[in-house]
């Protein structure tokens, strides 16, 4: 017998439920199409990316690799300053660069050895004028028309940022006044040194993760370690602030210290019997007078986390609709003392692949990915702390991620 | 572990076959998740680190586990036991035979690589992790325990998250 297709319902598998930013519809993790317009309007359009920090760059031809969604790039400093040109050559798109990191004179494809200078430009093609009158580019070949893609650079508090986009405003309008208040608190401090780096590949779309980290409400409930020890808990003094339109956030918290209060009772995974032995990973060296856990999302690609003396940046790489990389750069500043260097290290085991709070997320992260996949009619459901997206003194709450997908919907038009 | 007053050159075999057998014991105590007892292998001082070569090679500290002294060594085992949510999963370490140096009469240094297996509850067994084991070690209490053990691994990336010791 011949079957009914419904089509209304097949059009509407694609589109946004009808009550808005309070629900999310799960296509959005699994659909190809869509992930490539977001590569195309949300990473290479009017944002701006994290590539680097300075100090990875100390001399003239010093650089790294990085990645902008699934484009790359080469970070690389001249005499005068640090450029950021696609790592894709003007000629067949070969590489250019396969180390993640070094220095170099100039850069130079493998292919065919086009040649170009730090900046970008091309400075000369081999066999440029044949072989025995033989071969050869035309006579009216410019090496001026086939440089590098060069992307627009800028360097705040020794971090990097690149666009590919002529019209987006400058990084620091970009971020607003707020936002760059509470980033130069940590990156005008000192000048800043590497301390290391980690990565991992989630198997999850690089939206469940966005959305993790801008999520206080689940920190307060899986977190053993966080809600233990007061860390970072539901009856904290916190901030969560969307900035500019949901494109950004903002959160901070101050820390309670282990105490057992009327919440207390409803955090089903605060352990009375966790003591530690060495306590270190869990203090709080004051070193910014403000007692604050605080981190900063810059959309799309820059998670700046400061939890008591760990500083990072965790850059979101999408590596495919189902999997992202996240590359995290842990630094400090080149004026810690011993113990703030020991801090750094010891608290580190808290965060990052290996972190005992962070591997809760990239565990939840993967199971999410398989249970929003095959379900394109499921709907996620976001009003804890109410319906709205207006700043909340609280960590009850999912203003966070109704910002985020009401900034979302416009940017993508859904 | 045997039984242990000094280290002397050359050094004997039994010696070779007893730093091997500890480093198949500290591999059957990740294996198994028994990691109540896997700060048995260190001494009281020791340093516990898993890094990229990346990090290792730049000189940089950091470490995914980084842990200074016993206490850090136990915390994270029963942190990993009580409290710390993950999926299930089962590893199983392949060592190679250590290349073992004399550092004094009670120190030794040793390297071996390793190939750590992945099984998750719901998947097949893949290839988590090779690299190579830089260590140090002691005669503590008339045994031969860990002063050091970093665990420089080869991957780029690691896959979803390191949970337990390597």
């Amino acid at each position: 017998m011949e079957q009914l297709v419904d089509v209304s319902r097949l059009r509407n598998a694609r589109s946004w439920p009808a009550e808005g930013f309070t629900r999310v519809p799960a296509w959005i993790y699994t659909d190809e199409e869509n992930y490539q317009r977001e590569l195309d309007i949300l990473f290479a359009g009017n944002s701006w990316s994290y590539v680097g920090l300075a100090c990875e760059l100390p001399e003239t031809g010093s650089f790294k690799r990085a990645w902008i969604g699934e484009r790359q790039v080469i970070v690389i400093r001249d005499e005068e300053g640090i450029n950021v040109v696609e790592n894709r050559c003007a000629h067949r798109s070969s590489a250019i660069c396969w180390k993640n990191q070094g220095k170099m004179a100039d850069l130079t494809c493998p292919y065919h050895q086009w040649n170009y200078s730090l900046k970008g430009d091309l400075l000369g093609v081999p066999l440029r004028r044949g072989v025995h009158g033989e071969g050869g580019m035309p006579t009216d070949f410019k090496l001026t028309e086939h440089g590098l893609n060069k992307l627009r650079v800028a360097v705040r508090g020794g971090t990097i940022w690149a666009t590919f986009s002529d019209g987006a405003p400058s990084f620091e309008d970009y971020c607003g006044e707020e936002l760059i208040a509470r980033f130069d608190r940590i990156f005008t401090k000192a000048p800043l040194r590497i301390v290391g780096y980690s990565k991992q590949i989630i198997p999850s779309n690089w939206k469940l993760y966005l959305e993790n980290s801008r999520d206080p409400y689940h920190a307060t409930l899986l977190h053993t370690f966080f809600i233990t020890f007061g860390l970072y808990r539901a009856d904290n003094e916190h901030l969560t602030a969307p900035v500019q339109g949901g494109r950004h956030s903002s959160n901070y918290a101050i820390s309670a210290g282990k105490k057992v209060t009327s919440e207390t009772s409803q955090m089903t995974r605060f352990n009375h019997g966790l003591t530690l032995r060495d306590m270190e990973i869990v203090g709080h060296r004051d070193e910014f007078g403000d007692r604050q856990n605080t981190a900063l999302q810059i959309f799309p690609s820059a998670f700046i986390q400061q939890h008591a003396n760990v500083l990072a940046v965790r850059n979101i790489i999408p590596r495919g609709v189902g999997r992202l990389e996240l590359s995290w750069t842990y630094f400090g500043y080149v004026d810690d003392d011993e113990e703030l260097r020991r801090l750094r290290l010891k608290q580190s085991n808290l965060v990052g692949p290996g972190g005992l709070v962070s591997l809760e997320d990239s565990e939840l992260l993967k199971p999410l990915q398989s249970n929003v996949s095959g379900y394109a009619d499921s709907v996620a459901f976001l009003e804890m702390g109410g319906t709205d997206v207006k700043t909340q003194y609280s960590m009850a709450t999912e203003v966070g991620l109704r910002a985020f997908y009401d900034f979302y919907r416009k940017e993508m038009e859904l | 572990m045997n039984n242990l007053k000094s280290l002397k050159l050359p050094l004997p075999p039994e010696i070779q076959l007893s730093v091997a057998e500890m480093f198949e014991a500290y591999a059957e105590a990740c294996d198994s998740g028994h990691l109540q007892k896997w700060h048995e292998f260190f001494t009281d001082d020791a340093i516990y680190r898993v890094t990229s070569r990346e990090n290792y090679q730049a000189g940089l500290a950091h470490g995914d586990i980084y842990c200074e002294g016993l206490a850090m060594i136990r915390d994270r085992a029963d942190a990993l036991l009580d409290s710390t949510v993950y999926e299930p999963r089962a590893l199983r370490h392949l060592i190679s035979h250590p290349r073992i140096e004399l550092l004094s009469e009670k120190r030794l240094a040793a390297r071996t690589s390793f190939l750590v297996i992945e099984a998750m509850s719901d998947d097949e067994p893949q290839i988590y992790m090779s690299g190579t084991y830089v260590d140090e070690l002691a005669v503590q209490d008339a045994q031969l325990k860990f002063s050091k053990r970093v665990c420089v691994y080869d991957n780029y990336r690691i896959r979803t998250s390191l949970v337990y010791p390597v």
